[in-house]
């Protein structure tokens, strides 16, 4: 039985247009609708899927940020974690943390947590930066499975099935391991209003990043946010034939 | 004695010559991928000296075309077979061995799936922040990428000693491979296997198509294809093209076609100079992974569609219309 510890991040909602402070010095969230990453959904519902199953004892939600990273946690804790741990850190630290940061606390907790798997999402969609997951494992020295679709239980460890650009690949992983996931792993659960009353009542631990003894100081200063370059506005063709002479004109065909 | 400015100059070559770049090269132990050859533009970009380490369970092939390619200084080659099926686990000692003898200051490869499960894993060891999916270098400490699904740029300036970097192709323009004669060495010597991973198999969808990162041409379909079936109509399209096709994350998770079709933000990111949206939305999650196609085609009935606010020539009509219509008569 296993004790798996799942990384979520709070992020701006994937369906916000995101706006560029005027400043260029990131982009705009104060009052912007915020969820748990996509990707961390799916973690937590095969973490919580795992336990269903009783191949998990325990499902331990964690997440890194400021206070209202709790939310996040309440919502994993709804959707069937455990207990969570809310690893602090606000103000201009959270501004300039990276996933290599990420990567060593949730290192440091699951060796002092003891668990046998950490499974993240592939990549926040706010930074894009898709290393946790394989930091996390480098730092313990684990295998990691990688942008997993699929993961099975056998003797030793896991298989588990990876999404990679030419299609699937499978593989076999030792336990302890570091799970990252891929959209297609799940489709994470909603949580029931019940649930959600219940998850009030779960444990949250809070600790500090100093605690862990993890040091959050930043390795790359960002210069500037920009919007990217805008495309000029195109023209409605009114039939096949006008498209096919502008695509003449313009030498695609 | 030199005036300040010589000697900034003098300096500032100094440093340029201290750059040393590692380029892990990307290979499907037989053929070259492409990608590698963009990841070396990139290289060039950051200047100083450029090496490439081919590491696989067969490297002849690869380490010979790589050598023709201009301005490499040095390829090194792993062949084992601890190398099977590129794993990280196997290939972090290796990268890291030859950073202990070589000193680079930068280790890049391309951003795909291989590179970006790789190299953070190599960054992690070596204690330094890696940087992924660059599109841009402005000087060998800073350089440009994308957040929010490309839809902010961010430019950022790297602390660390060692730059730990992926590189998106479609970024940069591909180094030929010609011109060159680079002789080929063996990379340091180590016990690469591992038992914490076991490579089982691999399920590659095939395809005559041209390869989807660098068609030059692509035929892309949505959920208004409605079904797997109807994804024969930009078959026929893309023949007639010799295009590439993709498809919406809703497309394969309807399960009309496999998922390594799938152009976006966490698929695959194109841009060719043609690309021709089919029964496709436009959610900001796709235009991540299309938007700096050259031009932009879309099909679609619904003329409130975001698509069409990207698009260059959009034609609202039913796709099952005039996609046959569009085939016949090119």
């Amino acid at each position: 039985m296993a004790r798996v510890l799942v990384g979520v991040k709070r992020v701006i909602d994937y369906a916000v247009k995101i706006r560029v402070k005027p400043d260029k010095s990131g982009v705009v969230t104060d009052g912007v609708k915020h969820s748990m990453n996509p990707f961390d959904e799916i973690a937590v519902e095969e973490a919580v899927r795992m336990k269903e199953k009783k191949l998990a004892s325990e499902v331990i939600a964690v997440s890194c940020g400021p206070a209202q990273s709790q939310e996040t946690l309440r919502t994993a804790l709804a959707m069937g974690a455990d207990r969570a741990i809310h690893v602090e850190v606000a103000g201009a630290e959270y501004e300039t943390l990276q996933p290599l940061h990420v990567a060593k606390i949730l290192a440091k907790l699951s060796q002092d947590e003891k668990a046998d798997l950490v499974i993240v999402g592939k990549q926040a969609i706010d930074d894009d930066s898709n290393q946790t997951a394989q930091m996390t494992a480098a730092f313990l020295d684990w295998p990691q499975g990688t942008f997993a679709s699929k993961v099975e239980k056998t003797d030793t460890g896991l298989q588990v099935t990876r999404e990679i650009d030419g299609g699937l690949e499978t593989i076999k992983i030792k336990l302890p391991a570091v799970l990252s996931a891929d959209l297609r792993l799940n489709e994470p659960r909603y949580a029931t209003l019940p649930n959600i009353m219940k998850a009030k009542k779960k444990p949250m631990k809070k600790v500090s990043a100093k605690n862990l003894g993890v040091d959050l100081t930043p390795r790359i200063k960002v210069i500037s946010v920009e919007d990217p370059p805008v495309r000029q506005a195109g023209s409605i063709v009114p039939d096949v034939d006008t498209l096919i002479a502008k695509l003449k004109e313009g030498g695609h065909v | 004695m030199f005036s300040p400015c010589t000697r900034q100059l003098f300096f500032s070559t100094q440093l340029r010559r201290l750059q040393s770049t590692l380029i892990v090269a990307e290979h499907n132990n037989g053929v070259l991928a492409p990608v590698t050859q963009n990841a070396l533009s990139a290289a060039k970009k950051i200047g100083g000296e450029v090496s490439v380490l081919v590491a696989g369970t067969k490297c002849g092939p690869v380490a010979e075309a790589i050598s023709k390619a201009n301005g490499v200084s040095k390829i090194l080659v792993a062949e084992s077979d601890a190398f099977k099926g590129f794993t990280a686990e196997s290939l972090t000692p290796l990268i890291l061995a030859t950073q202990k003898q070589f000193n680079f200051t930068h280790i890049l490869a391309p951003a795909t799936a291989i590179g970006k499960a790789i190299l953070p894993r190599v960054a992690a060891k070596l204690d330094v922040s890696p940087i992924t999916d660059i599109i841009g270098v402005k000087d060998p400490n800073t350089f440009i990428r994308t957040i929010y699904a490309g839809n902010a740029i961010q430019t950022l300036e790297a602390k660390d000693p060692i730059k730990v970097i992926t590189v998106r192709g479609t970024a940069f323009a591909p180094e030929p491979l010609e011109g060159g004669s680079t002789t080929i060495e063996k990379a340091p010597e180590g016990d690469y296997k591992t038992d914490l991973v076991e490579w089982i198999s691999q399920e590659l969808s095939k395809s005559d198509r041209p390869e989807l990162t660098s068609a030059k041409n692509i035929v892309s379909g949505g959920r208004g294809l409605k079904s797997g079936d109807n994804f024969k109509l930009l078959y026929d399209l893309a023949d007639k093209l010799n295009a590439a096709v993709g498809a919406s994350r809703a497309a394969v998770d309807a399960g009309f076609v496999s998922n390594d079709l799938q152009i976006g933000q966490t698929g695959k990111i194109v841009a060719p100079d043609l690309y021709i949206a089919v029964g496709i939305s436009g959610a900001i999650q796709h235009l991540a992974g299309m938007k700096d196609s050259k031009t932009i085609v879309a099909i679609n009935k619904d003329p409130e569609a975001p698509i069409f606010q990207v698009s260059d020539l959009g034609l609202v009509a039913d796709l099952f219309k005039v996609v046959p219509e569009l085939t016949s008569k090119l």
